[in-house]
């Protein structure tokens, strides 16, 4: 092989290189519920199909080439065949053959995985935001953001909706992509097969931020997620006094026009729910850690680290900031 | 190499000597001309297109970076897509029909010349409305966002290529930069659409005589199925944004789902635009690629009629599919079913294809020409294309890569490894009949390893990427989701494809002054165009001829036919006279659909809708009196 030639096997071996380390905590390679294990199924049948035609198509089309360049010492023309209706009937007819091998289980995945959920699926309300998630359990009265729990094995429900630009939900190894459409409801539904935190993020373009809007999905074990519940449920501590003290600077700040925190006066729900917040591993929907010099940060200036986001900037002391972050923090 | 064909040269008409000079271009009605005048704009865009696609790429290049701010980022890439499809590959494809059509069909022009200039300047002047605003934004940045000039402070399009409503309604982007979009598309809408439906008459009525139907040249044939698909996609496109023009201006709510609006509307239509467009941009490439493999193999197209008829109903089953595009909007189990079944029947006819280009080159005398290179790899990358195509036809499969960068590479092992593939294949091919010159074919070679490399070592990565999850459309990106890696090889890729385009735009213009003298037939090719000069003489043939074959000039220089005849004796020859008034039509209709969707904005916008309305007519009216001959 030429040299010239061997250089344009360069991309395939720095793409191997390239793929070999790390790990991709959004890779649908790996499927950790029965929705993404069907998925993967049938992405697998299609894969070994497109290998083969893929080894025809490149293979026939480099070694046709190959095997008749013209050496400049030809005295007639080639045989000038016009076709060949055999052939190209069977590369016609083929097709459909590998084609319906495609299209059974992917249509009987479509009707499955699209059915209504049991009576007993975990349900919860998904509403996307611009741009954050805010999620509701109406059978079981909790209410928060950008941070989902699921029971391991228990079939979840997730009702997904807008009420202003199109989102798109997807956690890459536990739920394939369901647009939130403004003005419908879509549903998704999954059963999650391993413990652990998971990553989710808007897939459909939304404006500025739509690169910053993202979420975790922390699937526990059922009796883990029952105390999860119980401890969401309650409202948040308003006895003791370093409680009183930071309510009122949060309140003095002007934040609560926005949010709320139930058992205490704010009860806005313009912003995220912020009643269990210091219990979440991120802030600002899923893109900073939790965090007190985050905290910090994303309340002094919200602009800077979500462009174009809705929330306020109040002008906040330094002083006001730290009280306010603190407050937040005991928020479990 | 070639015998050049036997052409009896009779002496050049009075009235063909070619003018010069500015005001000759303004008001050329001249198929040559114009099709000049779309290659070099769109060679223009494309460059323009490809630096966005660069800025993006260095944005991309390393996590957290911040070279570009969000706003701007997502501007870029919604101008670096609409900016490509509309001003890149249509352009570039309609410079091929305008010049290579009439040629290849034995007319002198197109059945309506001036109309052809009306198309020309109208699409100039909506690529110039999608452009000014990279202009005008520096200086409108700063406007305080409280006063009534508060939609200039963004004017570049940033709504992406789609423009999915409800984010492009006034409500989430109250700014003139989907204004001017809009207006852009609208323009060059009409554009298309007028040229399209002068190809399908042209073809349909100026073929010479014995060119029946199934005698026409491949990429006519293409080019035949593209205009139909264009006259019937684009009023979808036309009536979405009338729609939402009509919901920013007037207030009403198509899209607008709190006043029983569906933003789902916008997606059907524009995608029963959007699908056929597809086709649009890659059938004209699938034409070429069926000129140069025949002519470089020595060998006619393999089965001709298969390839023709697949052609034909990928065109027809374009207008089936559109929802795949939407498998994750929630249509239900039973739409989702029957667009994936719609989507995956088109694998058929485009494997035809494959096959049969393959089984062209089988058996031939092949020579590795740039034009030739450039067309097979258009079948090899075009294949890629293909193949990840048929893993996103099945809904649960593109639940997963749907807006991720694997989609990213599937459209553009598409769009680039395919239809622009192709357009290359075809400027190598066509050079020497419009220039009289080869475009250096020693460089050539060169530039395409280097297109390929880059092209590969670009899209390729985003297939791996893009099954880690990586979405499209994302400014940043955050360290340890093992994306990093990727994508600084993707931008190191992106670097060598632009090296690669540059040094085909350097060789493209020396080989316009200094390349080698080519013939008039210098490959050995069969079509008509190859039967008169290079350049041709301004009324394209001194005698029309009449066709015997599919292959005629093969056959007049290699038998078994005699291919085609020139008729005895002189021909009364009819060029039609140059006008300025299709560039005037444009301007009115421009002016006055640019200015139409800045009504809210200030009064002004109303003189010039007047003034954009007093020149259509004063030039639609002059024009229908001025003589035809």
């Amino acid at each position: 092989m030429k040299p010239t030639r061997a250089l344009l096997l360069l991309p395939l071996v720095m793409v191997f290189l390239a793929a070999c380390g790390g790990d991709h905590p959004m890779s649908t390679f790996e499927a950790h519920s029965d929705l993404t294990r069907s998925i993967s199924a049938i992405y697998g049948r299609i894969f070994w199909w497109t290998l083969l035609l893929f080894i025809v198509v490149q293979g026939g089309l480099i070694y046709t080439v190959m095997r008749f360049r013209a050496t400049g010492k030809e005295t007639t023309n080639p045989e000038q065949v016009h076709g060949n209706l055999k052939l190209e009937l069977t590369w016609t007819i083929l097709p459909v053959f590998i084609l319906l091998h495609i299209a059974i289980p992917t249509v009987s995945t479509i009707f499955e995985s699209q059915a209504p959920a049991g009576d007993d699926a975990v349900t919860i309300n998904a509403l996307g935001k611009q741009w954050w998630f805010s999620f509701e359990y109406p059978e079981l009265g909790v209410v928060t953001a950008n941070e989902l729990h699921v029971p391991l094995g228990q079939e979840v429900e997730v009702r997904l909706q807008s009420d202003n630009v199109l989102h798109s939900f997807w956690v890459p190894q536990l739920m394939a992509k369901r647009d939130m459409v403004p003005g419908r409801v879509n549903h998704i539904k999954f059963k999650a097969e391993k413990l652990g935190e998971f990553y989710g993020q808007c897939a459909e373009y939304c404006g500025d931020s739509h690169a910053l809007m993202k979420f975790r999905v922390v699937v526990d074990t059922p009796e883990e997620f029952a105390k999860w519940v119980e401890a969401q449920k309650a409202p948040a501590d308003t006895v003791a006094d370093a409680s009183k003290a930071g309510f009122e600077a949060f309140q003095g700040a002007g934040c609560v026009a926005c949010h709320a925190i139930r058992g205490t006066t704010a009860a806005a729900v313009i912003g995220p729910d912020l009643t269990h917040v210091g219990s979440r591993t991120m802030i600002a929907s899923g893109i900073l850690e939790n965090n007190a010099a985050n905290i910090k940060k994303w309340i002094m200036d919200p602009g800077e680290v979500k462009p174009g986001t809705k929330m306020v900037d109040l002008n906040l002391t330094s002083e006001q900031a730290d009280s306010i972050t603190a407050y937040i923090q005991t928020l479990k | 190499m070639a015998t050049p064909a036997a052409v009896p040269h009779t002496p050049a008409v009075g009235h063909s000597a070619s003018p010069s000079g500015l005001w000759s271009w303004l008001t050329t009605v001249d198929h040559k001309r114009i099709g000049i005048l779309y290659g070099l704009s769109a060679l223009a865009f494309f460059v323009l297109g490809g630096v966005e696609g660069l800025i993006l790429r260095s944005q991309l290049a390393v996590p957290n970076n911040d070279l570009v701010s969000a706003p701007l980022y997502n501007a870029l890439f919604t101008m670096h897509g609409t900016t490509m499809i509309f001003l890149g590959v249509m352009p570039f494809s309609a410079a091929f029909f305008n010049y290579m059509l009439p040629l290849q069909i034995g007319a002198r022009d197109v059945v309506f010349p001036r109309l052809n200039a009306f198309s020309y300047w109208l699409f100039l002047f909506g690529a110039l409305v999608l452009n000014v605003p990279f202009l005008i934004q520096p200086f409108t940045h700063g406007i305080d966002p409280s006063s009534a000039l508060a939609p200039l402070t963004r004017v570049i399009p940033d709504g992406g290529w789609f423009g999915y409503a409800p984010l492009t309604t006034k409500e989430f982007s109250p700014y003139l930069s989907i204004d001017f979009w809009i207006a852009g598309l609208q323009i060059l809408g009409i554009a298309s659409m007028a040229a399209g439906f002068n190809f399908i008459v042209t073809i349909l009525n100026m073929r010479a005589p014995g060119m029946t139907f199934l005698r026409m040249p491949v990429f006519t044939w293409m080019t035949l199925v593209v205009q139909f698909l264009v006259v019937l996609s684009f009023p979808c496109i036309t009536v979405a944004l009338i729609l939402l023009l009509m919901d920013r201006l007037f207030g009403t709510h198509f899209y607008i789902p709190s006043a029983g609006g569906d933003p789902l509307l916008w997606q059907h239509l524009f995608w029963l635009f959007g699908h056929p467009e597809v086709y649009i941009l890659i059938l004209p490439a699938m034409g070429i690629v069926s000129e140069v493999l025949p002519t470089f193999s020595r060998k006619p197209l393999f089965g001709a009629p298969f390839v023709i008829f697949s052609g034909i109903t990928i065109g027809l089953l374009g207008f089936g599919v559109w929802a795949h595009h939407m498998f994750t909007t929630g249509l239900g189990a039973a739409a989702d079913a029957a667009f994936s079944v719609t989507t995956m029947l088109i694998a058929i006819p485009t494997g035809v294809k494959i096959f049969n280009w393959i089984f062209t080159v089988w058996g031939g005398q092949i020579r590795l020409t740039t034009a030739m290179l450039f067309s097979l790899g258009f079948v090899g990358m075009f294949t890629m294309g293909g193949l990840s195509g048929i893993m996103h036809s099945s809904p649960p499969v593109d639940l997963q890569q749907q807006d991720s960068y694997f989609v990213v590479a599937h459209f553009h092992y598409v769009l680039f490894g395919g239809a622009i593939f192709g357009l290359f294949s075809g400027i190598y091919y066509w050079f020497p009949k419009m220039s009289g010159r080869f475009l250096d074919e020693g460089m050539g070679k060169i530039v395409f390893g280097t297109v390929l490399l880059g092209f590969n070592l670009t899209f390729f990565p985003m297939h791996f990427v893009g099954a880690w999850g990586m979405p499209r459309r994302i400014y940043t990106y955050d360290e340890g989701m093992g994306w990093e890696q990727i994508n600084l090889l993707e931008t190191i890729g992106a670097f060598i494809l632009a090296f690669g385009v540059l040094l085909f735009i350097i060789s493209f213009f020396r080989s316009m002054k200094n390349g080698l003298p080519a013939g008039d037939n210098p490959w050995d090719a069969s079509s008509l165009e190859w039967i008169t000069t290079s350049p041709p003489a301004v009324h394209n043939f001194d005698k029309t001829p009449t066709v015997y074959s599919d292959r005629p000039v093969w056959e007049k220089n290699h038998g078994p036919g005699p291919g085609y005849s020139l008729p005895e004796g002189d021909e009364h020859i009819h060029l039609p006279p140059p006008s300025i008034k299709p560039l005037i039509g444009a301007v009115g209709v421009g002016l006055f659909l640019t200015s139409f969707v800045m009504l809210n904005l200030t009064n002004l916008a109303l003189a010039v809708t007047a003034l954009g309305l007093a020149l259509i007519f004063y030039s639609f009216y002059t024009w229908f009196l001025e003589p035809g001959h």
